[in-house]
C-alpha cells in the first residue's frame, strides 16, 4: 500500500507511455506485469490507479458517510412522525438494486467520476442514516441521555456530544466495508464506460480494456483484479480492527 | 406549615399503548397506562422526603415528572411558586440547574465515552458555574465532595465500580449547585455494603449544603433510615403522608398497614407466614372504580366501590386516603 500511494517513485514506467514494440508482452524482467494493447506497462498503471481508486474509495463514501450520519442522528432522536417517514425513504431506496440504481442516475448525468460520486452520494447515505438512527434509538433510551435533558442541555448538543459517539462505531466499521464496495463498483462503472474515463488508468478500465484479450493476454486484466480483491481485502480487515479497537474504549 | 418548596397538584400522567390495526378497524379506544392518577404532594424546604410503594406504583413516573423530564397530562408541577410547564429557554434552564435528579442505574447513567472531567466540566460550563480556568479546580472540589480521589478526573466511567459511578452522578448533580435532589432508586441497584456509604454521603451532603431532597425508593428501612417524612403510593396515587417515625408506628392506610407487615422481619419469632394484602397489583391499564385498593383491602365496603377516598387529615402532619378513620391493621 505505501508502494502503491506514491505511485511516481516506484512506478518503473510512465502509465500512458506507449511503447510500440513491445505490444501484449507478456510479463518478463522488463515489464513484470506485462504491457497492454498500446505497449503501456500494467504495473506501472496498476499502482497509478491506486490513487485514483483511493480518490473514488474516500470521495464516494465520505459525503454518504457524513449526511447519512447527521440525518440518521437527528431522526434516531425524534422518532415518532419523522422517523415513519424516513422509514419510507429508506423503503423506497433499498427496494432497488444500489448498483442499477446508481448507473441509472449516472447515466442521466452524463459519464464520468464526479458525476459518479454525486449518484452514489444521493443513495448511499440512506444505509449510513439507517444504521446511526436504529442506534441512537437505543441509546437515547439510556439514562444518561435523560441526565443530559435534566441537566438542561440543548437537543443538539445530546443529540452529537451524547449520543452520536455512542452510535457511532457500526457506522464506522460499515464505512470501511462501503469503501471496499466503493472500489469495486467505481470500477464497475469504470468497467461500464461510467465512472473513469480512458485512458486514466484505474483498475475498472484496465480490466475493461483487456477484456478482448482475455485468451492472448491474460496479464492486462488479472494482475488490476488482484488489485481490487487485495485493496477490498484490507478495507474490511481495516474496518473489524477499528471495530475490535472501538468497541474497546467502552 | 410553611410554604412548600416544590409540589405536585394533581399530578397525571398516562402512556399511551399503540393501537394494532385490528383494534383501531373494531374502533376500540386506545388504552393507556394510567402511571400517576392524581397525585398531590409537598417537599418541605430542607426535608427529605420519601417515596414508597411497589414495583410499577408510578414513583419513578413522578421523580421523572418532578424534573420535567415529563411533562405531566393534567395538574400542575409547582417550584418556589411557579408551575414548570411554563418554563421555557434560559427559565427552564435555571430550573434544571435547582432541581437535579440521580438515577437509578449506575452503569446507564453516564456516558460510557466521556471522562469523568468532560462529564462535570460540561455541567459546569453549561451552566456557567464557573470562569473557564476555575473549572478543573472546581472539578477536583467536586470529587473530593463525594470522596472519589482526584485522578478519578481523567478516567472514564468503565473504570469505577457501582457505588463509585454513582457518587460522579451526584458530584454531577451537585456541579450546577441545586437546591432540591431527586434520588430515583439511588441504591438499589448496588450492593448492600455499598448502599450504606452512598446513603451516608447523601445525608451528609445533605446537612452541609442544606439540600432538599426526595428520595424514591422501594427499600422500607432504608426510607425510614433517612427520611424526614414518607409518603406511601399505590397505584399511581399518593395514600398517605405523615412523618416517618409516625408513619411506621400508626400507618392509617390499609395499604401501608400492609406494606409495613409485608418488609421482611429479622427476628425469627416475629416472623409471619400470612400475606397482607390479598392478590396481584390491579393492572394500570384498567383501574378499578372508587378507591383503588379496595380490590385488595381487608376491610372494603360498598362506599369504597363509588367513591374516591382523598387525603383527610389523620394528625397535624399526617394525611391518609382512606373512608376509615383508623382501619385496624389485620394482624
Amino acid at each position: 500500500m505505501i508502494v502503491a500511494a506514491f505511485p511516481q517513485f516506484f512506478a518503473p514506467y510512465d502509465p500512458l507511455a506507449m511503447d510500440y514494440v513491445n505490444l501484449l508482452a507478456p510479463p518478463s524482467a522488463a515489464h513484470p506485469f506485462g504491457t497492454d494493447n498500446f505497449g503501456r506497462d500494467v504495473l506501472s498503471r496498476v499502482l497509478h490507479a491506486y490513487t485514483i481508486d483511493m480518490q473514488i474509495a474516500l470521495f464516494a463514501t465520505l459525503f454518504p458517510f457524513l449526511f447519512g450520519t447527521t440525518v440518521g442522528a437527528i431522526v434516531g432522536y425524534v422518532g415518532g412522525a419523522t422517523e415513519a417517514m424516513f422509514g419510507r425513504v429508506v423503503d423506497a431506496v433499498i427496494t432497488f438494486p444500489f448498483l442499477v440504481l446508481v448507473i441509472a442516475i449516472v447515466s442521466v448525468l452524463g459519464p464520468g467520476l464526479m458525476n459518479m460520486y454525486i449518484a452514489i452520494g444521493v443513495v448511499g447515505w440512506v444505509f449510513y442514516a439507517r444504521i446511526v438512527a436504529a442506534e441512537v434509538k437505543v441509546q437515547k433510551r439510556l439514562d444518561y441521555a435523560d441526565a443530559g435533558r435534566a441537566m438542561g442541555y440543548t437537543h443538539a448538543r445530546i443529540i452529537f456530544r451524547h449520543l452520536l459517539p455512542n452510535a457511532i462505531t457500526p457506522a464506522v466499521v460499515y464505512w470501511m466495508t462501503d469503501m471496499a464496495l466503493a472500489i469495486l463498483l467505481g470500477s464497475s462503472l469504470g468497467y461500464l464506460g461510467l465512472g473513469a474515463q480512458p485512458p486514466a488508468a484505474e483498475w475498472g478500465v484496465q480490466i475493461a480494456d483487456g477484456k478482448n484479450f482475455m485468451a492472448t493476454a491474460w496479464w492486462i486484466s488479472v494482475f488490476p483484479g488482484i488489485a481490487i480483491v487485495i485493496t477490498g481485502l484490507g478495507f474490511s480487515l481495516l474496518g473489524d480492527g477499528l471495530a475490535e479497537l472501538l468497541r474497546g474504549r467502552r | 406549615m410553611a410554604e412548600a418548596l416544590l409540589s405536585a397538584i394533581d399530578v397525571s400522567k398516562d402512556f399511551a399503548i399503540p393501537r394494532s390495526l385490528l383494534q383501531w378497524a373494531r374502533r376500540e379506544p386506545p388504552a393507556a397506562v394510567h402511571a400517576l392518577n392524581g397525585v398531590s404532594l409537598d417537599v418541605q424546604r430542607g426535608e427529605t422526603l420519601g417515596i414508597v410503594g411497589e414495583s410499577g406504583c408510578g414513583k419513578s413516573t413522578l421523580a421523572r415528572c418532578l424534573v420535567r423530564l415529563l411533562d405531566c397530562d393534567d395538574g400542575r408541577v409547582v417550584y418556589d411558586g411557579t408551575d414548570i410547564a411554563t418554563l421555557s429557554g434560559a427559565e427552564r434552564r435555571r430550573f434544571n440547574a435547582r432541581v437535579q435528579m440521580i438515577f437509578q442505574d449506575p452503569y446507564s447513567s453516564l456516558n460510557p465515552r466521556m471522562s469523568v472531567r468532560q462529564i462535570l466540566s460540561e455541567a459546569l460550563r453549561v451552566h456557567r458555574m464557573r470562569p473557564p480556568g476555575e473549572i478543573d479546580a472546581r472539578v477536583a472540589e467536586l470529587l473530593d465532595t463525594v470522596r472519589l480521589p482526584p485522578d478519578a478526573a481523567d478516567r472514564h466511567p468503565h473504570a469505577f465500580s457501582g457505588g463509585q459511578r454513582q457518587r460522579i452522578g451526584i458530584a454531577r448533580a451537585l456541579a450546577v449547585e441545586p437546591e432540591v435532589l431527586v434520588a430515583d432508586e439511588l441504591v438499589s441497584a448496588l450492593d448492600v455494603s455499598v448502599q450504606a456509604q452512598v446513603v451516608n454521603l447523601l445525608l451528609e451532603l445533605q446537612d452541609r449544603l442544606s439540600l432538599t431532597v426526595v428520595f424514591v425508593a422501594h427499600d422500607l428501612r432504608l426510607v425510614r433510615h433517612i427520611s424526614h417524612r414518607v409518603a406511601v403510593m399505590y397505584l399511581g396515587k399518593v395514600v398517605e403522608v405523615a412523618p416517618t417515625e409516625r408513619l411506621f408506628r400508626d400507618p392509617r392506610h390499609p395499604y401501608t398497614q400492609a406494606l409495613l407487615a409485608a418488609a421482611p422481619e429479622i427476628d425469627p419469632g416475629r416472623r409471619t407466614h400470612r400475606a397482607a394484602a390479598r392478590g396481584e397489583l390491579p393492572s394500570p391499564i384498567n383501574l378499578p372504580s372508587g378507591c383503588l385498593f379496595r380490590t385488595r383491602c381487608p376491610h372494603a365496603f360498598d362506599r369504597c366501590r363509588s367513591e374516591v377516598p382523598t387525603l383527610t387529615p389523620r394528625g397535624p402532619v399526617h394525611v391518609a386516603a382512606c373512608h376509615l378513620d383508623h382501619p385496624e391493621p389485620t394482624e
